[in-house]
């Protein structure tokens, strides 16, 4: 039977489920299927931050959505087109975010009595009108699975468990994805477990199958690649991105790397992945806690490494004294802040960009420290790179700002070639730099022209020996000091230091395509994604409005202040409340407007949009309507 | 026998791998390990005299001294890196055995000392203290103990008696105190040793059994501040009660002490701990040949920390003194450089090289 096929451009399937059910890996396969078709795509997996909570309960539901289409995308999307619950609480906690004649489908085995209770059904939803206005498939997922596998002898509670690769194969049926991948993954991931490995292909297949000769699915899809620049591509999310960054930032300076690191949701995946790489000469120190992590990284950089620290929100606050001390010793080294919904303990496996104010301020005294922020997964890979290229060649720690929805989120990367690499120089010193024959002596605190930078001398240079700390120290000889103008001196120095990094940004990219707009929309961090759709679906329906997204953060580039000048409204889209619109009010007294969302999840396009539409009609004087484009929007993002 | 001649289990020393002298280089003496740095502690501070021993006794270990590495944290004790001219980070409050950490581990060829005092090492940075020990990285810590918060003024620390009256506890301090040697033996350390900063020779042999040591070598000095806890240490310090006070622990010896050496140490069976005795033949002595043996190269440290333990809590009136425990563990940072060598030599291909694969592996596709 050969059934229809029609053309979709995009699509965006949120597969929910226990925590239990594999929803995860379920998302991360079909993700990695259409990568490798060649679709651009965007994920966001949404999980609880217990383990496993309660089994078939609200808060117990994981989900992993994924956005792939046949042409440029920025986001993971606002709501999806597909829903797969595995159980009534993954279709209650999601369904709020469904729109009308969406699709839905789902594992009517786990709609029990028991189940549906303690999801908060008082009636099955199955079996009244209540999903009504969704396309709802019925499909027994679970009994199915059982029965294709039943050959292989498992329990049934192990049979039952290949019911999201039936799912799986379903979902890869109805989108026309190709099924490869997914085969040769698990016959890798369960090598070892024979019965498991071939439960896991046949019940994968079988949905497959099912799909297929079903009259439950009349239509299938097709979402053709879309185009490019030319090269190879990954997927890639933004964890092992950061990971893959640090171990490049340690061949292309030959430094080794130093990691010193506590376990902390969302970061432990960069010291699981940089634990692997001991062949690059990588060491992983787990540490006693997160200021132990930090100072066996600034001992690694005062011996000689690249010291670097990886950590969430609440790992910031305990190492604060520390990255103070890297300030006063002017050490290399690099502190990575993936981060999480806050303050205190907050939301762990939520995403948030609030420590913006804590990476610029969060330290005693005057202690200025390069911020930089990936903007996407696979820019981690170059923001990791490029703050490396500023704690080497400044002698500074620098902080990277990543988050939960960078961490764990994944898109197509087109893999670099190595040339494209930056050349890091370590230009350790080997002579003395103060007075010449007997008198000759190294100053720790003499420092370069050009970039203020002091020279790093480490233990085993003779001649060299000196000894640095977290008291004031001397302008160029570096010894304790307590002199009021010294003090006063070297306050202003490490401050021109860090603004000196600034002589060395390229110009901003600023995306005006006329230069016409008067709303500029000013960003940082992972919001570039939301920020790019929302202002794409202004220009849709006719309107201008410019985009400009900030890498780094401290120092600002050169041309912000003459760019922010341009434009008669500045917005500035942020998961907080209005932390950069503070820096940039007080920087360059530009009256510029918050949008601010903190609510553990990444902005939505088509509000953000409404916020832009709204500013643009005051700015411009004129009325502006998005509604009407919505639906004529091919191609564009919902 | 004493303890600068122990005869050491089979273990590759705590220097080994760091660079020496050559045999024509110009002999050094304590002043080549001076700096230009005024020292700034108070007139009688027990800290000199530590400083004249390690100053004198760097230049016997015959290393390179550009591979010699001082850290420390906060407090009085901790301004010693300035003092010495060799590589040297005076750190933050506590951090100093992290941050060595990071040294020890990603260098070999340094010989790494942390120099700490009460309150840095077990108050503020008593975390970062137990964990070094456990981990037994490469490296010396010494620890000056005056039992009181000098740099702050006056407070009382975590080895002050119980009672003590402070500008912080005018009705006396609650707290009970910290036995370093009972709480490092406790965390498994693999040498640990006190000494006495008057006492230049014994100071001497500790740090030099403490330098061959490979792993975490742990060191308590009794050093008297006379500023806010004067006298302090005077029982084990002082000609008249010293005799009584210090139980000297030398390896392979029966463990004895006293003027005439009319007590010494036995097990009691009561207790499981050890205990005092008066050595002889009469009603209720033990003789000399029942005594204690001192092995601090026994495995189990229960002995070591049963003599710990006759250290006075309160008003110090009798201590041992000597190297406790000294055993051989594999250190944390020769078994983190061995997993790098390793998984070194399984691959091929330049780092670059490596770098293109790593990055280019996985699932991909190609956009022509």
């Amino acid at each position: 039977m050969s059934k229809q096929v029609k053309r979709l451009d995009r699509v965006i399937i949120r597969f929910a489920g226990d925590s239990g059910d594999g929803m995860q890996l379920t998302g991360d396969r079909f993700t990695q299927e259409s990568a490798t078709y060649g679709n651009d795509l965007s994920t966001l997996p949404n999980f609880p931050a217990e383990i496993r909570a309660p089994q078939g309960t609200l808060p117990g539901v994981s989900s992993f959505q994924v956005h792939f289409a046949d042409h440029d995308i920025l986001t993971p999307g606002d709501a999806p087109d597909v829903l797969v619950a595995m159980n009534p609480a993954a279709l209650r906690a999601n369904l709020g975010d469904l729109p009308k004649g969406a699709t839905i489908v789902v594992d009517t085995h786990d709609f029990t009595a028991r189940n549906l209770t303690k999801a908060g059904y008082t009636a099955n939803p199955l079996d009244d009108d209540s999903l009504g206005e969704y396309a709802v498939h019925q499909v027994d997922l679970t009994g199915m699975t059982v029965e294709a596998v039943k050959e292989y002898g498992l329990s049934r509670k192990d049979a039952a468990r290949a019911k999201n690769m039936f799912a799986l194969g379903l979902l890869s049926w109805l989108y026309g994805r190709p099924t490869e991948s997914t085969i040769a993954f698990l016959q890798k991931r369960f090598a070892k477990v024979p019965d498991i490995r071939d439960a896991n292909v046949t019940a994968y297949r079988a949905g497959w199958n099912f799909g297929e000769t079903t009259e439950s699915f009349a239509v299938s899809y097709e979402i053709k690649p879309a185009p490019m620049a030319t090269g190879t591509y990954r997927n890639i999310t933004g964890n092992l991105a950061l990971a893959y960054g640090l171990v490049a930032g340690g061949v292309q300076s030959g430094l080794s790397l130093f990691l010193g690191s506590y376990p902390i949701t969302p970061a432990s995946d960069i010291l699981h992945e940089l634990s692997k790489h001991k062949a690059f000469g990588v060491t992983t120190f787990q540490a006693e806690d997160e200021i132990a992590g930090i100072g066996a990284a600034i001992g690694a950089s005062f011996a000689g490494n690249l010291g670097v620290t990886t950590t969430s929100g609440p790992g910031i606050a305990l190492k604060s004294e520390s990255i103070g001390l890297a300030v006063m010793t002017e050490l290399p080294l690099l502190v990575i802040d993936v981060q999480r919904g806050g303050p205190s303990t907050g939301l762990p496996t939520k995403t948030e960009q609030a420590d913006l104010l804590q990476a610029m301020f969060g330290r005693n005294g005057e202690s200025p420290v390069p911020i930089v922020a990936p903007r996407s997964p696979g820019d981690c890979f170059d923001a990791t790179l490029e703050a490396i290229r500023i704690a080497v060649t400044y002698r500074t720690p620098v902080m990277l700002l990543s988050d939960g929805m960078l961490a764990n989120g994944s898109e197509p990367w087109r893999i670099p070639e190595l040339s494209e690499l930056p050349t890091i120089d370590p230009d350790f010193a080997t002579a003395t730099n103060h007075g010449t024959g007997d008198d000759a002596e190294f100053w720790p605190y003499l420092r370069d022209e050009q970039t203020l930078a002091r020279p790093w001398a480490i233990p085993g240079t003779p001649g060299l020996e000196h000894r640095i700390g977290g008291l004031e120290k001397g302008d160029g000889h570096g010894n304790i000091s307590y002199d009021p103008a010294n003090h006063d001196f070297m306050v202003r120095t490490r401050a021109a230091k860090v603004e000196r990094i600034a002589e060395s940004l390229p110009p901003l990219e600023v995306d005006d395509p006329d230069g016409l707009a008067k709303v500029l929309v000013l960003g940082w961090g992972s919001t570039y994604g939301p920020i790019g759709a929302s202002v794409r679906r202004v220009r849709k329906a006719g309107y201008r409005a410019a985009q400009v997204h900030l890498r780094h953060l401290n120092p600002f580039p050169r041309d912000l202040g003459e760019i922010l000048a341009r434009y008669d409204k500045v917005l500035i889209p942020e998961m907080n409340l209005g932390q950069l619109a503070l820096l940039i009010r007080g920087r360059y007294l530009v009256d510029a407007v918050g949008y601010n969302q903190v609510n553990g999840m990444p902005l939505k396009a088509a509000d953000l949009a409404e916020a832009i539409g709204n500013l643009v009609a005051e700015a411009e004087g004129i009325e502006v309507d998005l509604s009407e484009t919505i639906d004529t929007l091919a191609g564009d993002e919902r | 026998m004493t303890d600068t001649d122990l005869p050491l289990p089979v273990m590759r020393s705590g220097i080994e791998l760091v660079p020496t002298r050559a045999e024509g280089d110009p002999a050094e003496t304590g002043k080549d390990y001076t700096s230009d740095q005024e020292v700034r502690w108070c007139p009688g501070c027990g800290d000199y005299a530590v400083l004249k021993a390690v100053q004198g006794f760097l230049p016997d270990l015959g290393l390179r001294r550009e591979n010699i590495v001082f850290v420390s944290g906060i407090g009085c004790s901790s301004r010693f890196p300035y003092y010495l001219e060799t590589y040297g980070m005076h750190s933050i409050h506590g951090r100093a055995p992290s941050i060595a950490t990071g040294i020890a581990t990603s260098r070999e060829d340094l010989s790494v000392w942390v120099v700490t005092g009460d309150g840095d090492a077990l108050s503020i940075g008593g975390n970062h203290l137990i964990h070094a020990l456990r981990r037994n990285v490469n490296m010396t810590i010494l620890l000056f103990n005056n039992r009181i918060y000098g740099l702050t003024k006056g407070q009382y620390s975590p080895t002050s008696e119980f009672g003590k009256v402070t500008k912080s506890t005018p009705m006396g301090s609650l707290d009970h105190p910290f036995n370093p040697v009972s709480l490092a033996l406790g965390a498994e350390a693999t040498f640990v040793a006190r000494t006495i900063d008057s006492d230049r020779r014994h100071l001497t042999s500790v740090l030099s059994a403490a330098a061959a040591h490979r792993g975490t070598s742990f060191v308590e000095i009794y050093q008297n501040c006379p500023i806010f806890n004067d006298g302090a240490f005077d029982a084990v310090k002082s000609p008249v009660t010293r005799d009584e006070a210090i139980i000297p622990l030398v390896q392979g010896e029966p463990i004895r002490f006293g003027a005439e050496g009319d007590r010494g140490l036995v097990r009691d069976r009561a207790t499981g701990g050890v205990k005092v005795v008066e050595v002889g033949d009469g009603q209720g002595q033990v003789g000399a040949g029942d005594l204690l043996v001192h092995d601090a190269h026994a495995s189990d440290p229960t002995t070591a920390f049963a003599i710990s333990r006759l250290t006075d809590a309160g008003q110090l009136h009798r201590a041992p003194i000597g190297i406790f425990r000294q055993v051989v563990r594999p250190t944390y940072d020769d078994l983190a450089r061995d997993q790098i060598a390793q998984a070194t030599a399984q691959v091929s291909g330049t780092p670059t090289e490596r770098l293109g694969a790593l990055i280019g592996g996985g699932d991909t596709w190609t956009v022509a």
